[in-house]
């Protein structure tokens, strides 16, 4: 058998078949949106409708329709940001000092033996306390100001950090600890250069969990500990049976959850710009 | 452990030891009374059966373990320098650096002044062909190119001694042999600096070396030392390898490593019917 040489693909064909796979994935991409965007839509026009005819009792699931105009009167009268921006900052607060506790001492715990002998046990042992537990604690050592509401959010922050922290570390392969000694990385710049963004991955595990149970603690620290907040104006909303005010707190904390994630996959686009 | 500049030697190595101790207690001699010397500017070879304590030796020399016994004298020439760099055999540049900062790394672990290190971190990708890739993070890359990276990485941080563990051991093998061109080409041009490089690949150790060490199987010993006649720069490898000396060294290499090989085949075979 001769030399085979493969017939080139005649160009012109070859481009109407790119052109007609790249319209495909368009439509489907497209039709994917819209569902993605109308589903919501559709539940809340199907509870409108079961409202209306009277298929549920408005009493405690009341009119999206009526929860929304709750929602722009607060807003235009700014009760709503009064009570948000409270919560945002308890929220930004704690979350940042406990993730910032939570990555020192998770560095230091995966990279020197020492450190995890001393602080393992105490660690493991503080850790599974629920930490809403201690929240009359925190109150009795803090008062009943800003600080305990920010202390309650940044230890369940902190522990939830701690550890993906400390194995991030630990899994680092062997080798990049190996060629950074061998590079004359030491002390502060291996945890800085090594240690810190061979862990990150693992150490935005530690934010998500860490951002989704500080929104957690921070209402169940304002139902019971506060005048002010989301958390507040639901608990406050209950008790005046004011059903429409609820629904617009619940309405909130809904987008604030989704929004925190959509916050952590930018930074983690931004820190995180290579794979393991 | 530093010996005084101006000596015929820039590596002495004396009565090495290095016994390890496995989990189930069983006592392991992998280095037994190594001896040698390595001249500045010497580019040498060490080759052995897999297994016979090849990579710890290089690990020792480079500080990354600690001996039983014996003694390494590295001398020192320019204390402003590091006294060795390593290109390993997996692949190790930093995921998290782009392929300029790995080049850079060592330089500024050591302070070197921005001005400087931009410059020789410049010379050495557009020595080692990586310019392009300046900006681009790892994984973008082939096995090769992050290779070549390592290359770069261990060059630009100037160091007395290079240590290279099989660092080309796992790529295919018409890259290597390009790797191998461009390793020489790179070293060759700027004589002087001391390799000590780890092969399990005859043809490799005899192509790239002035003197091809043979280990023996565990425990490692130096079983004999040849001296490697071609000429430098040494050009195309795939013609040096038509020339009937490259057949009979490569040979006489094979026949000291044969033995060895089944040394530590027979060792293994008395070991498992032990069990």
């Amino acid at each position: 058998m001769g030399a085979h040489v493969a017939r080139p693909v005649p160009a012109l064909a070859g481009m109407e078949a790119l052109l007609r796979e790249r319209s495909r994935r368009q439509r489907r991409e497209r039709v994917e949106r819209l569902v993605m965007v109308t589903s919501p839509i559709i539940l809340l026009v199907v509870w409108e409708v079961v409202a209306v005819v009277g298929l549920v009792d408005i009493r405690f699931f009341p009119r999206p329709s009526l929860v929304i105009g709750q929602l722009i009167t607060m807003t235009a009268s700014g009760e709503l940001w009064e009570h948000l921006s409270v919560t945002l900052l308890r929220i930004a607060v704690g979350f940042v000092t406990g993730a910032t506790g939570g990555v020192v001492i998770g560095l230091l715990m995966g990279g020197s033996r020492w450190a995890r002998a001393i602080l393992g046990p105490m660690m493991a042992s503080i850790y599974p306390i629920p930490k809403i537990a201690i929240f009359p604690l925190i109150l009795l050592v803090f008062g009943l100001g800003e600080i305990s509401k920010y202390v309650t959010v940044a230890i369940a922050v902190f522990f939830l950090v701690l550890f993906p922290t400390i194995t991030g570390v630990l899994g680092i392969p062997r080798i990049y600890i190996d060629a950074g000694q061998n590079l004359g990385a030491r002390g502060f710049e291996f945890y800085r250069r090594i240690a810190l963004p061979g862990a990150l991955p693992s150490i935005f595990t530690g934010f998500r969990v860490g951002l989704g149970v500080a929104l957690i603690i921070i209402v169940g620290v304002e139902f019971v500990g506060a005048t002010s907040g989301i958390g507040y104006l639901i608990w406050n909303s209950w008790q005046l049976f004011n059903i429409n005010r609820m629904f617009s707190g619940l309405l909130v904390l809904a987008a604030l959850g989704h929004l925190s994630s959509l916050f952590l996959d930018e930074l983690q686009k931004r820190l995180v710009p290579w794979r393991l | 452990m530093e010996a005084p500049p101006g000596g015929n030697a820039r590596i002495v190595v004396r009565g090495l030891h290095k016994v390890f101790e496995t989990a189930s207690g069983q006592v392991v001699v992998a280095l037994q009374d190594i001896d040698l010397t390595v001249r500045p500017g010497e580019f040498l070879c060490i080759v052995g059966p897999s297994g016979c304590g090849k990579s710890t030796f290089l690990r020792l020399l480079a500080g990354l373990e600690r001996s039983s016994a014996g003694e390494i004298r590295i001398e020192v020439t320019r204390p402003d320098r590091p006294v060795n760099s390593m290109v390993f055999q997996e692949q190790s540049t930093f995921p998290w650096m782009t392929v300029r900062q790995n080049t850079a790394f060592g330089l500024e672990m050591r302070g070197v002044d921005r001005r400087v290190r931009d410059e020789l971190v410049g010379y050495y990708l557009r020595k080692i062909g990586l310019e392009a890739f300046a900006n681009a993070y790892p994984h973008q890359l082939s096995g090769g190119m992050k290779q070549r990276v390592c290359l770069a990485r261990a060059f630009a941080n100037e160091p007395e001694v290079l240590l290279m563990d099989e660092p080309f051991a796992s790529l295919d093998e018409q890259t290597r042999i390009l790797m191998q061109e461009e390793l020489l080409r790179v070293w060759e041009g700027e004589r002087g600096r001391t390799v000590v490089f780890i092969t399990h690949s005859i043809d490799e150790a005899v192509l790239l070396a002035d003197t091809v060490v043979v280990m023996s199987a565990r425990p490692g010993r130096v079983k004999a030392t040849f001296a490697v006649p071609f000429p430098r720069p040494r050009g195309q490898l795939a013609q040096l390898k038509l020339q009937p000396e490259f057949a009979q060294l490569t040979y006489k290499v094979w026949e000291v490593l044969r033995d060895e090989v089944l040394n530590a085949q027979a060792a293994e075979l008395k070991a498992w019917a032990r069990t």
